[in-house]
């Protein structure tokens, strides 16, 4: 789930161009993977992070259902990041904690903590398109940005929410993927993802994702306040507000580990 | 309540200053009704009903301090049953106090410990007795005295535990179903240790992560969770005394996970009094994810169990092979369903069960749980269960 990350993969999972001096001489597939690695380089280095986060999962008659999750995440150099969260709401699961060790090739490491029978149980990270937790955000969508795990193709420039946009088209590499792919905008400023749309495995529109109220933290990095996922298929939704940020408050792996899954609370 | 006396020398928990501004207070409980519905009355006397309703309650209290580098977690239960007495019960559960430490915790007093990888039988988790009243699968346990030491080094887990203080498996009373003919007579209790219950059992487990695998070892010298049974005469009629034994024992258990698969083992090898023998939980879980181009994952599971005692064996899996299947419906909801069949190869004796379970509202929970029983010969246990199948349901509300 990474659910921490899911900062990452929303703020930072698109484009970002090289500037219109360059532009000429690179091809789309170049500018698009340019972009995004900017846009990577940009959110590197916060070491970790503290949050809680808020979900309403709303189905189509309009009736809602809560999700209440914490969770801390550290940076890990050349590799995907390192999760623990913790659940809150609803309260059947209260106590469920999930550690997730994410690479950057091949799959991920999850264990998930089971607090009625005390039991930790290693669990598939194949369920990528899986939904997370009934709501209408994927585990791939929650799970940290990494450059190797798309190609890229920069589309066009657009007026956006945030001034102009970068529009790029992403392509999963993992075959487990439920996209073909993703259209991402983000403001030519600050690189923010203002949206992304999500294509199903048959190439139709699925979801779409917008992203509200940015913050500045640490005086570098940006994160939205709420995340809002529109499923066009189903016509459910889900909202998810991120609260009480904290950058670089001391982690490290010895925070990542089963005794702490197992008295996260 | 014997065990009451143990709380407070459990852990000295309540020793521990506690600084008033810095204290944390967490309280959650969960109260459970379940009606049983039987398709006969039952094979024995007392057990000539079909319907038994039952609630219990578990609160659960924490309060952690020192910014958070200590704390208590309180977990009682009740149960309150409409036709058994002997399943009317209260236990601890859980009241202990963790203390952290830089690369080490210090747990002490009551807790629930799970050891091991398998979904039909776990034969390395040894720390806990079961509270047996509680169901048939092995989920419930009583709470164990101890005092745990875990070390987290680069090389693994290791966690040493000294065990002051047995329990003794609980057994459904006469006019309880889904037991064997004779009742087990608690005063009839015997142990080979002669500190009886108070012998101090000592246990070792080093539990480690790398690449795909999951790897657990572990030692423990002590009583026997799992009696062995005589039958003895009381004023005229037939009991069973339970005897506790003395057993060395050394274990290993395993997961890979790749990619769809995961595959567990268990293997155990025990020294006691009556024999040696090993014994082994062979198994493969597979997952077919979004199945029909829906969010419902489906997944399949074998497993084999092997006891070198054969026939002999206390262990309810001694050749038998157990295949299940879990539905997830990834819903708002957690709809979820697990069926599965253990067939014993020893006495072509049949078990099925089939349990399902749905949030309702954010603090609801409805679960069924079917189960029916076809033993294939007279030796078999099973065969005390025959007229045992059952339909349960049950509604948690948690707060």
């Amino acid at each position: 789930m990474k659910l921490l990350t899911l900062t990452t993969a929303i703020v930072v999972s698109s484009v970002l161009a090289l500037g219109t001096s360059t532009a000429f001489a690179q091809t789309a597939e170049e500018k698009g993977l340019a972009i995004s690695k900017e846009a990577k380089a940009r959110d590197e280095g916060w070491v970790d992070i503290v949050s809680s986060m808020n979900m309403v999962l709303r189905n189509k008659q309009g009736q809602e259902s809560i999700r209440d999750i914490r969770s801390k995440t550290l940076e890990i150099a050349n590799d995907g990041d390192k999760s623990l969260s913790i659940f809150d709401k609803p309260r059947d699961v209260k106590g469920t904690a999930f550690l997730s060790f994410s690479h950057t090739v091949g799959n991920d490491d999850q264990w998930l903590y089971l607090p009625a029978l005390k039991r930790v149980k290693r669990i598939s990270s194949r369920n990528k398109s899986g939904p997370f937790m009934g709501s209408e955000f994927s585990f791939e969508d929650l799970a940290s940005f990494e450059i190797e795990k798309y190609t890229y193709k920069f589309l066009k420039e657009e007026a956006c929410d945030l001034g102009t946009c970068f529009v790029v088209e992403q392509y999963p590499v993992d075959k487990n993927s439920g996209y073909t792919r993703r259209i991402s905008w983000l403001d030519t400023k600050e690189y923010r993802n203002v949206k992304t749309e999500f294509y199903d495995r048959k190439n139709s529109l699925l979801k779409t994702l917008t992203n509200h109220d940015f913050k500045q933290y640490q005086a570098k990095y940006w994160r939205a306040d709420m995340a809002k996922m529109v499923n066009h298929q189903n016509q459910k939704s889900t909202d998810l507000k991120w609260k009480g940020y904290k950058f670089g408050t001391g982690l490290s792996s010895a925070d990542f580990n089963k005794n702490t899954l197992k008295r996260a609370r | 309540m014997k065990q009451i006396a143990w709380l407070a020398i459990g852990s000295g928990l309540l020793m521990q200053p506690a600084i008033a501004d810095e204290l944390f207070f967490e309280a959650n409980t969960k109260i459970s009704t379940e009606i049983s519905l039987y398709a006969d009355d039952g094979k024995f006397a007392n057990q000539d009903y079909r319907t038994n309703t039952s609630f219990s309650v578990e609160p659960e209290l924490y309060w952690s301090w020192n910014d958070e580098q200590d704390s208590v977690t309180f977990t009682p239960f009740f149960r309150k049953d409409q036709q058994d007495s002997e399943r009317t019960h209260a236990d601890i559960r859980e009241l202990n106090w963790v203390h952290l430490g830089e690369d080490w915790e210090l747990r002490t007093g009551f807790r629930k410990v799970f050891w091991g990888v398998a979904e039909f039988q776990n034969l390395v988790d040894v720390i806990n007795q079961k509270d047996s009243v509680e169901g048939l699968d092995k989920e419930h346990k009583l709470g164990q005295p101890m005092v745990n030491l875990s070390l987290v080094k680069d090389w693994g887990i290791l966690d040493f535990y000294l065990l002051p203080g047995f329990r003794e498996q609980t057994y459904t009373g006469t006019d309880g179903r889904l037991r064997s003919s004779l009742i087990v007579d608690k005063d009839e209790t015997t142990f080979e240790s002669s500190n009886d219950e108070k012998h101090v059992d000592l246990a070792l487990r080093w539990s480690h992560s790398f690449d795909v695998y999951d790897i657990g070892a572990h030692w423990y010298k002590g009583t026997d969770r799992t009696p062995q049974y005589r039958v003895i005469n009381k004023n005229g009629s037939n009991v069973l005394g339970a005897h506790y034994q003395q057993i060395e024992q050394v274990g290993i258990d395993i997961q890979a996970t790749i990619d769809s698969w995961l595959f567990k083992g268990e293997v155990i090898y025990q020294h006691n009094p009556v024999d040696n023998y090993w014994a082994s939980q062979l198994g493969a879980e597979y997952t077919f994810y979004g199945i029909f181009e829906s969010a419902t994952d489906l997944g399949v599971l074998f497993e084999y169990g092997k006891d070198q005692r054969g026939k002999s064996a206390n262990s309810i899996m001694q050749n038998d092979i157990g295949i299940g299947a879990r539905l997830a419906l990834n819903d708002a909801q957690s709809t979820s369903l697990l069926a599965g069949v253990i067939h014993d190869l020893d006495y072509n004796s049949n078990s099925f069960s089939l349990e399902a379970d749905r949030r309702i509202g954010d603090n609801w929970k409805i679960s069924v749980e079917a189960r029916a029983f076809a033993s294939g010969s007279n030796q078999d246990l099973l065969v005390n269960f025959d007229q045992d199948d059952y339909l349960k349901f049950t509604l948690d509300r948690y707060f």
